[in-house]
């Protein structure tokens, strides 16, 4: 892949594993010859992209293919099994104790579930203002003048700031979510179905706040969404997944107009639209595998309906088919 | 049974919930018809009814809520007043419910052969074991579930979401019923899973002739599946129609916000429409019309009750400033 000069954030070969290490007694069946195993989910199988300064990247897949967990990693939430995350330039690993701080403040993840995501014993200023203080962003003087103005730029009133998260409503809580992202002045935003839990004309709002943010304070995002219309609306850029590997990866219009992936494709004509009517609907066959026991070769080759022999053994490398667009397909170099 | 009348008819449906802190109106005098093979859309954000009125149909709404007004007529005969037993009668057999959670819906200690047997033979005493096992077979092989035999032996933990919804599904059709009412039953499965699902639905609303309810609040899974729509705002059906006029020239100020809030192919990178504000609580509607505090075009005459009216042929609208130029267009 070709080196940005300024990209923000290089992902390079990131792998993580899950492993369910046997228990006491699996061990003793494992010695007596049985032929039970630790079990491993590739959840993330080397993955590689970078993100540009000021570009919105969406991230999109179907459930288990490991797109929130590359979103955690990123985040600094889960340490990578193997590869490495460099942000600016710099390696995690390879941080000072200062740029790792520095890093972590910089990188904010936002999450699906505003009411899972909120203490509910802390008012909205503690929630806010925090992190902040620890930070020196701010002294305990001049805290809710902070948390204030924090609430302001993401349309909530300042008056609301000595309540506790249940006073709220979905949407509101969602941009308190984004208030604590923001309080710590971060650069990188990871979005993780972030609007997945809210109605539709609140998602509209969130939405909007997310751009505008973005324009006012010059935000990067890594936006993850199983939601392809939502993608759609915001990123610049699409990266698919599909059972921990990206299959493809394009600037939106390219991606949404001429999907070059079978599954990109098969995902594009499962998503439904308001200008679609009383179509008849054919859907993809077969189930998601398991990332426990994912199929060898191209993991989408038996649900694929171009797939041949060669899908079933050998994996499909990422490789690029036009300037900007990468593709893992064996059909694309016949 | 009547023979030509809708399957299902309501007609001033009021469920009310009876809390402390005052009575919310969550089903506030609804009126729809359903037809045979026919399938509509409920939608609405929540709070606004859409699953009360399901329940309500069902003869399921739990104290503090009580249906206090209005008919269901299924078939002809009226469902509201109608005592437990004669419920259960028709519950599982005529009409059918399918959840959003199928986790919820099947028992996880029991294999799926014995729910779905007892469903059959909780409604046909005649019919032997035998029997009802094979009906079983048959219907999970009619929503696509692969190797039915060996798949009724399995218990629901061994199946897949996708999976556990068509099981869901195939229990709803055991009885051949007249009326299903189906309750965001797409919301919580992957979008490949959902286009199969709404494929099986679609099916089988055509070749089986039953009238179908599909609630739900994602317009664009709507747009593909139903043939009419209602659009439900704080209890109230604001707007219904056939899914095409409403879709394509909506007429009350909240059906066009809602639709012009759906980001999508033409509004890239653009800004989504917004309806300003949030939804009220029940507990604390305005008097008249209850979308008035978000409308762009309210105004003094909305603080009476806007009556059902019909501004262009074969919509029913909530509304005093409906949007008729565009809709005339």
């Amino acid at each position: 892949m070709i080196a940005h000069q300024d990209a923000m954030l290089e992902v390079k070969d990131l792998t993580k594993n899950f492993v369910k290490r046997l228990d006491l007694a699996g061990k003793i069946a494992q010695r007596l010859g049985s032929d039970i195993r630790d079990e491993t989910v590739h959840a993330v199988d080397s993955v590689s992209f970078t993100i540009d300064k000021g570009e919105v990247v969406g991230l999109v897949g179907e459930s288990g293919c490991g797109k929130s967990t590359l979103g955690r990693m990123i985040a600094g939430i889960l340490p990578p099994t193997a590869g490495g995350i460099s942000f600016k330039g710099v390696e995690f690993t390879a941080m000072t104790r200062e740029e790792g701080e520095a890093a972590a403040l910089a990188i904010q993840m936002i999450f699906q579930d505003p009411f899972a995501s909120l203490n509910p014993r802390m008012r909205v200023e503690d929630i806010i203002g925090e992190a902040p203080v620890i930070h020196n962003m701010t002294d305990l003087r001049g805290r809710s003048n902070y948390v204030g103005e924090m609430m302001e730029k993401v349309g909530l009133g300042r008056e609301y700031s000595r309540r506790y998260p249940h006073q709220f409503s979905g949407g509101q809580r969602q941009r308190i979510g984004i208030a604590r992202a923001l309080a710590v002045q971060p650069e990188f935003l990871v979005c993780d179905e972030a609007i997945a839990a809210l109605d539709v004309s609140i998602q509209a709002q969130v939405i909007n706040l997310f751009m505008d943010l973005r324009e006012d304070l010059d935000l990067t995002y890594l936006f993850i969404s199983h939601d392809l219309s939502v993608v759609e609306h915001i990123s610049d850029r699409v990266v698919i997944m599909y059972l921990g590997r990206i299959v493809e990866m394009a600037p939106t219009d390219e991606i949404f107009d001429r999907p070059n992936h079978p599954y990109t494709t098969a995902l594009l004509n499962e998503v439904p639209r308001l200008d679609q009517r009383g179509i008849e609907y054919e859907p993809v066959s077969g189930e998601i595998p398991s990332p426990l026991d994912p199929p060898p070769g191209c993991h989408f080759h038996p649900r694929c309906p171009h797939a041949t022999e060669r899908c079933g053994v050998e994996v499909p490398v990422l490789r690029e088919i036009a300037p900007g667009r990468l593709s893992a397909c064996h059909l694309n170099g016949q | 049974m009547s023979g030509n009348g809708p399957t299902l008819s309501v007609c001033n449906l009021e469920t009310h919930f009876f809390t402390r802190d005052g009575v919310a109106k969550a089903v506030d005098s609804i009126s729809f018809d359903v037809g045979k093979g026919e399938i509509m859309g409920l939608v609405g954000e929540s709070g606004s009814g859409k699953s009360v009125t399901g329940f309500s149909i069902l003869g399921l709404v739990d104290p503090p809520g009580e249906v206090v007004g209005g008919q269901v007529l299924f078939n002809g005969d009226d469902l509201v007043g109608l005592d437990d037993e004669q419920m259960q009668g028709l519950r599982g057999n005529r009409i059918a419910m399918i959840f959003q959670d199928p986790m919820m819906t099947l028992n996880p200690v029991l294999r799926v052969d014995t729910q779905m047997i007892e469903t059959v033979l909780a409604h046909d005493k005649s019919i032997s074991k035998d029997e009802a096992r094979q009906r079983s077979r048959d219907a999970l092989g009619q929503v696509g579930i692969p190797s039915p035999d060996e798949r009724l032996r399995a218990y629901p933990h061994q199946f897949s979401g996708g999976m556990r919804q068509r099981v869901a599904i195939a229990i709803a059709l055991l009885n051949k019923p007249d009326l299903i009412i189906a309750d965001e039953p797409t919301t919580a499965l992957d979008v490949t899973i959902q286009g199969q699902i709404l494929y099986e639905a679609q099916k089988l609303c055509r070749e089986t002739g039953t009238a179908m309810i599909w609630i739900t609040h994602d317009l664009a899974v709507v747009a593909g599946l139903v043939d009419k729509i209602c659009v439900m705002y704080a209890g109230r059906i604001v707007e219904q129609g056939a899914i095409n006029d409403v879709l394509d020239k909506p007429v009350h100020p909240y059906t066009v916000g809602l639709l012009g809030s759906v980001p999508g192919h033409n509004t890239r990178g653009e800004r989504l429409f917004q309806i300003p504000g949030m939804t009220p609580s029940l507990l604390n509607l305005p008097t008249g019309c209850a979308f008035q505090a978000r409308c762009p075009r309210a105004d003094d005459a909305c603080i009476e009750e806007p009556e059902i009216t019909q501004p262009v042929a074969n919509r029913k609208v909530r509304c005093f400033h409906p949007h008729l130029q565009e809709a005339a267009e």
